[in-house]
């Protein structure tokens, strides 16, 4: 047993963790801002699918890595504008919309992906990011490989947490979002565009996910395949209640789901015993749901969660 | 005396919603340092004008003039700008966020960030003003209600209000906690800020307005200079168009207990926790239960009709112990009840009018068979009920969430009072309603009370209560705090209660 312990905490084994939850990280914190001013957006999926497929072929195509992030994020910011048309000019149904949406997006993705790239027999990928050394930093033991030699997109994510703290604590713009997801009206009152507020973080929303869907493509696989999200989308909206909304819990959340994902990696890895793969493949999924049914009874959502806005509604 | 410039005024203010005139021709003026009351019954017209004022709606005629200038309000933004706060019925605070956040919220910060300390020393200077003072950094969720008003009057404030409009304020409040709104405001007066007072409650418009405009159909049906010296009486009758005598309560010769729960708690599920309750309601008497909202009163209720159980304590109806606590059960045995809300769990709006009339029986002989419904029953049930009770509406089949207020009250006593209850349960009989309605409501009552009906009225008005009532058990903190009989209560006696402050019993 000892044995097997070894291999799974390996130095090797925190790096995982840490690139394992970049993705979870841009795309529960894109989530969190748009809940927190009211709008769910189930459209994460397959923007971030659609992301992944723009990012890759805008790289295929260009050659520059950079190119191909900013398409990922404009990807994402204009189906977030798509997502907020519906949901938040026309006040349809978000459930509905966001589905929607998500369908549209991996629709869209796989078939643009095979009108560039045809069918293949061995799938096109590119040469994708590569890990960027920080100087002094990575030579801390243990933490210092794990952390600070990692893509670039991975220190994006560290940053942006605090900043996305910042942003939705400090700011006045930040407090409009709290404001417009806890009582729209109040905000209203105030002389707040709801609409105006909630568009701008959809659409922000939106960016996080792109990015999020970028680094699958463009640092992770290095290649786009149809099951490049695989659920990790749906994951990251689960993220955002285990961390109660929270930017610093949220992350926290992506931290800790990543842990068990890289875990059960390297338990499939170390062939523990004869349980079939797909065993361990669950134990993520599993954690996210115990997690969810203990922590989130006393977690509660923003107030106008889910509430379209209308002025002259009486 | 000459009057000072107004502050504000409104010529000529027309608005109609569809083919309903909400306002026709309305002028109102304040001068600075007035306290104006806008008097009206339901659906007279106040709310409208004061959400033209408030930038809400577009009026379809008229002008505002402050100051002398002719302005255009076309939003709240704008009606801010103009200096025109406005505390709103339903306060329009984030309740998760701090009094200093809600108070921030749509000011510009200072180099992109929040900037708390000139909102700190901008709350301090009003607090210091006008003696009104809170805890910045609580969330609004910790503050009474009495508090969440007053941050609402603050944020006014914060924003350099000169004209303060207030949506029936004191309708939230203890009887003490009135008392401080009305020497904060006349403190504001004083120091020179015009004030709009909505209210229906004539005593509290005589004590604190200089003058007041009086809405009848949405048309000012009168003005009255001198409100501390003009009767109530002839108040009313400018509201309504004609006099109001009330209800006259008959000596009561009650009987044996219908109703009593003894030693009735309940564990803190949703909202103020049950202690120890006590009490019994007799045949032929009206027992009101008065308190500031959230003290207990939603949890008795739901005690009462059924809809919760209590973790400890007994309830009997009619002598028989209840023992399962289901609303069918509690109707079994004989009680009647009309829900606070009427939208929401009185009735459903989207169904005709003739199935929420029947929906507590719809499972009994009278409206269905083997598991089917009897349409033609359901039907005649409810035309009958229509008649008796000269419910305004096109029939049976309407949607009921089409009816006004009064007529919606009406169905739902109808409804209960067919099946001749031997105890009655109504939480805030008459909330919403014009004086007209109210009227019918209350002598649909005293008619049952001559029956032998037993009646619980769970009330916030404590006038209200006062006519009606042959005892009133005040509710402080999920306790009985006292009850008086009709010949002990008075305001005082009952506000005292209401606060903790007489709390044995």
């Amino acid at each position: 047993m000892s044995a097997v312990f070894e291999q799974i905490f390996q130095v090797g084994f925190l790096a995982a963790i840490i690139r394992i939850a970049t993705p979870l990280a841009f795309a529960t914190l894109g989530e969190m801002f748009s809940e927190r001013a009211g709008v769910l957006n189930l459209g994460i999926e397959g923007i971030m699918l659609l992301s992944a497929m723009t990012g890759f072929t805008a790289t295929s195509l260009s050659g520059s890595l950079w190119l191909g992030v900013l398409a990922a994020v404009l990807t994402g910011m204009l189906m977030g504008a798509l997502h907020a048309l519906f949901t938040v000019a026309l006040g349809l149904s978000q459930h509905v919309c966001g589905i929607g949406v998500t369908l549209f997006s991996s629709g869209l993705a796989y078939f643009l992906y095979r009108l560039i790239f045809g069918q293949q027999s061995v799938p096109p990928s590119i040469k994708g990011f590569q890990t960027l050394p920080i100087p002094v930093l990575s030579d801390i033991p243990v933490l210092g490989p794990a952390i600070f030699n990692q893509f670039t997109l991975v220190y994006m994510a560290i940053l942006a947490i605090p900043l996305a703290a910042f942003v939705l604590y400090r700011t006045p713009w930040g407090l409009s979002v709290r404001m417009v997801g806890e009582n729209p009206r109040a905000a209203d009152s105030a002389g707040v565009s709801v609409i105006a507020t909630r568009f701008q973080v959809v659409i922000l929303g939106g960016a996080l996910m792109g990015l999020a869907g970028a680094f699958l493509s463009m640092a992770q696989f290095n290649a786009f395949t149809f099951g490049v999200v695989s659920g990790r989308g749906w994951v990251a909206i689960a993220l955002v209640v285990f961390g109660r909304w929270d930017p610093w819990r949220s992350a926290g959340a992506a931290l800790l789901f990543a842990f068990v994902d890289a875990l059960q990696l390297r338990m499939q890895a170390s062939g523990l015993g004869h349980i079939p793969y797909e065993a361990f493949l669950m134990l993520p999924f599993i954690f996210t749901i115990v997690a969810m049914a203990f922590m989130s009874r006393n977690a509660v959502a923003p107030s106008a969660l889910l509430k379209p806005f209308r002025r002259e509604e009486r | 005396m000459s009057l000072p410039a107004p502050l504000i005024e409104m010529r000529g203010i027309t608005k109609t919603f569809g083919a309903v005139k909400a306002n026709e021709a309305v002028d109102l003026s304040v001068a600075p340092g007035e306290i104006l009351g806008l008097l009206g019954e339901n659906g007279a017209g106040k709310t409208t004008l004061m959400n033209v004022l408030f930038g809400a709606y577009a009026p379809d005629a008229g002008e505002i003039l402050i100051q002398g200038q002719k302005v255009r309000i076309t939003s709240s933004a704008d009606a801010l700008a103009a200096g025109i706060g406005m505390v709103h019925q339903h306060f329009h605070l984030a309740p998760r966020l701090t009094v200093l956040e809600n108070l921030l919220i749509g000011i510009r910060g200072k180099g992109g960030r929040i900037d708390r300390a000139g909102g700190l020393a901008r709350l301090a200077e009003i607090s210091r003003q006008y003696g009104l003072a809170l805890d910045p950094d609580l969330p609004v969720s910790a503050l009474s209600v009495g508090e969440q008003q007053r941050l609402e009057i603050i944020k006014a404030l914060f924003r350099g209000a000169r004209l303060l409009i207030l949506d029936e304020p004191t309708a939230v409040l203890a009887p003490s906690e009135v008392e401080g709104l009305f020497s904060a405001l006349r403190s504001m007066a004083a120091q020179g800020l015009g004030i709009i007072f909505i209210s229906h409650k004539l005593n509290e418009v005589r004590a604190l307005t200089h003058r007041c405009t009086v809405l009848r159909h949405g048309r000012v049906a009168g003005r009255v200079d001198d409100p501390a010296n003009t009767t109530s009486a002839a108040m009313a009758e400018l509201m309504c168009g004609h006099e109001i005598v009330p209800p006259a309560r008959g000596p009561s010769t009650p009987g044996e207990a219908v109703l009593t729960l003894d030693g009735i708690s309940t564990s803190k599920h949703s909202g103020t926790t049950l202690r120890d309750v006590s009490l019994a309601v007799r045949a032929g008497e009206i027992l009101g239960i008065a308190g500031v909202s959230g003290n207990g009163q939603q949890a008795l209720a739901e005690v009462i009709s059924g809809v919760r159980a209590p973790d400890a304590g007994q309830m009997t109806i009619a002598g028989q112990k209840v023992s399962r606590f289901s609303p069918r059960e509690v109707q079994a045995l004989g009680l009647g009840r009309i829900p606070e809300d009427r939208m929401t769990t009185g009735l459903v709006t989207n169904l005709p009018l003739a199935d929420s009339m029947v929906l507590p029986r719809v499972g009994t002989a009278a409206f269905s068979s083997r598991g089917l419904l009897k349409p033609d029953a359901i039907r005649a049930f409810a035309e009958e009920q229509i008649k008796a009770y000269d419910i305004r509406c096109p029939g049976p089949m309407v949607r009921a969430g089409a009816l006004s207020g009064g007529n919606l009250q009406k169905a739902l006593l109808a409804r209960e009072l067919a099946f001749d209850p031997k105890v009655l349960i109504v939480s805030q009989p008459t909330r919403g309603l014009d004086i007209g309605a109210a009227r019918f409501i209350h002598e649909k009552f005293l008619a049952m009370r001559a029956k032998g009906c037993g009646i619980i009225v769970i009330g916030e008005d404590l006038e209200e209560l006062l006519v009606l009532c042959d005892r009133i058990a005040v509710m402080y903190e999920g306790r009985i705090a006292g009850t008086l009989s009709s010949a002990d209560a008075t305001v005082a006696r009952l506000g005292l209660l209401m606060t903790g402050a007489e709390g044995h019993g």
